[in-house]
């Protein structure tokens, strides 16, 4: 068993930061406490969901239309982490939410996600099976579904967390047509420039990846995101030694990672 | 149990795509090929259960009859099932499925995608409204970077498509790649978190 060729640089990278990320996550469980940066639209959760009570209009959701099974999976588990959190204050403040799924395997977790947030929070009763809709696996089937359920339901707070592409900037200009804040994050990075326009406030790539540390308060996890600074301080530090080692003429760091 | 298999599954098979995606072994590559047939066959149950609620919802607003919903949701369901029954029995490839599918589906798609055009304007309306600095820096930008574009950019001033060069190749290079490199680790560190079982959200219940 051999590394393959052209992914042996990129494997000891991961290895370095996984290593990065375990020590810190040892040292938080150790004790030492972190704190992280706030991040305004994690904050403004609550605020949504507040102002869906008071006008007595839903929540809708979407963890992204990205799979688990993919380089996007990341991005969907972070907008389940998300989603169990907003299921559970809206299951408190009693307002209903509309989770909108676009991939089948996605589907059950989501299902399975809000169930357990309104158990949690002792409101097994108000849990609504039919508000977890399927709508389709086609992209624009999809968006065009979700425009109909915006139009009709007229949601007071629209969550989009997750991978979204071409219909992400239509789903956030509809949310804004039926007066909804808006709530969105995403690590698309060709789409993050239409969220930003259309949305009230974003989480914009690595942000949408610590929301789930950043909701728990779970050291271990908090811990997690520390060990993310230090390997991005390791990428910088490599992004220094190639340009200085490039501008002298010399093409070792390059060669060394295409090996 | 019912809490730690699911994330033992989850620990043994990720740790088997991402070793077989860095090492050559053909029993590893045999074994990870193995894996991803189990999870197109777990997406095909998935399938079925969210057929399952989509009937379940259209049906209750067929029962309800209320205004025209119960045509759409009828609708829905009747091309739903008629169009599984025909990839089923005659295939996807048969003439008569890739009629309905090129002629109703493809054109439907192509129509909500065409609507970004109009979305784009409203979107961009609003972000260039000067209220701030940053707006102020997006729509200088974002003038420069259109006029760039265009033929009367140059004919303006010939150094205008350069301009718009270097605003996408350096400052907005510069700031995508800041982005991407905090994505990929961000990503890293999630996959990490689902693997180890810190974050377990999506098997529903608190994150931790």
């Amino acid at each position: 068993m051999t590394l393959a060729k052209g992914r042996v640089f990129s494997f000891w990278l991961l290895v370095v930061i996984i290593g990065c990320l375990l020590y810190s996550m040892w040292r938080a469980k150790k004790g030492r406490p972190i704190s992280i940066r706030k991040i305004a639209g994690l904050d403004a959760i609550e605020e949504a969901i507040g102002r869906s009570t008071e006008m007595g209009r839903p929540v809708h959701y979407c963890p992204g239309i990205g799979g688990i099974g993919a380089v996007e999976a990341p991005q969907t588990f972070a907008g389940l982490a998300i989603m169990s959190h907003v299921a559970r204050l809206t299951a408190k403040f009693d307002v209903p939410i509309i989770v909108t799924v676009r991939q089948p395997e996605v589907f059950p977790m989501a299902e399975e996600t809000v169930r357990q947030a309104y158990l949690e929070e002792g409101k097994g009763d108000a849990y609504e099976p039919t508000n977890i809709r399927f709508l389709s696996s086609q992209q624009f089937a999809y968006a065009a579904a979700l425009f109909g359920i915006m139009a009709r339901e007229k949601p007071a707070a629209n969550f989009m967390m997750g991978a979204f592409w071409a219909e992400a900037l239509m789903l956030a200009e509809v949310g804004s047509e039926v007066g909804a804040l808006q709530i969105t994050g995403t690590a698309q990075l060709s789409q993050v420039p239409f969220f930003v326009a259309s949305s009230d406030y974003t989480l914009i790539g690595e942000e949408l990846f610590a929301a789930a540390a950043y909701l728990s308060r779970d050291q271990m996890q908090l811990g997690s995101i520390l060990g993310q600074d230090l390997a991005k301080a390791i990428v910088a530090l490599l992004i220094i030694i190639g340009v200085l080692t490039t501008s002298a003429g010399s093409d070792y760091l390059s060669k060394l990672m295409r090996k | 149990m019912k809490r730690e298999l699911p994330i033992a599954v989850a620990f043994v098979v990720g740790v088997l795509m991402i070793v077989s995606f860095f090492f050559t072994s053909k029993p590893l590559s045999n074994a990870a090929e193995i894996v991803q047939d189990w999870g197109v066959i777990v997406s095909a149950f998935a399938l079925g259960l969210a057929s399952v609620n989509l009937i379940q919802i259209h049906a209750k607003k067929i029962a309800r009859g209320k205004g025209l919903d119960w045509l759409y949701s009828g609708s829905l369901i009747v091309s739903m099932i008629g169009m599984a029954l025909l990839g089923i029995i005659k295939g996807p490839t048969h003439k008569t499925y890739q009629f309905w599918f090129d002629a109703l589906f493809v054109p439907g798609q192509a129509t909500v995608y065409a609507m970004t055009g109009f979305f784009i304007a409203s979107a961009a309306y609003r972000a260039f409204r000067v209220r701030n600095v940053d707006a102020a820096i997006l729509l200088v930008s974002a003038a420069i970077l259109m006029l760039a574009n265009v033929p009367i950019g140059e004919r303006l001033w010939s150094q205008l498509p350069a301009v718009g060069d270097w605003l996408m190749d350096v400052p907005n290079l510069a700031g995508q790649r800041g982005m991407l490199i905090g994505a990929g680790i961000g990503g890293i560190a999630s996959g990490l978190r689902v693997l180890l079982g810190i974050e377990r959200s999506y098997l529903g219940g608190s994150s931790s």
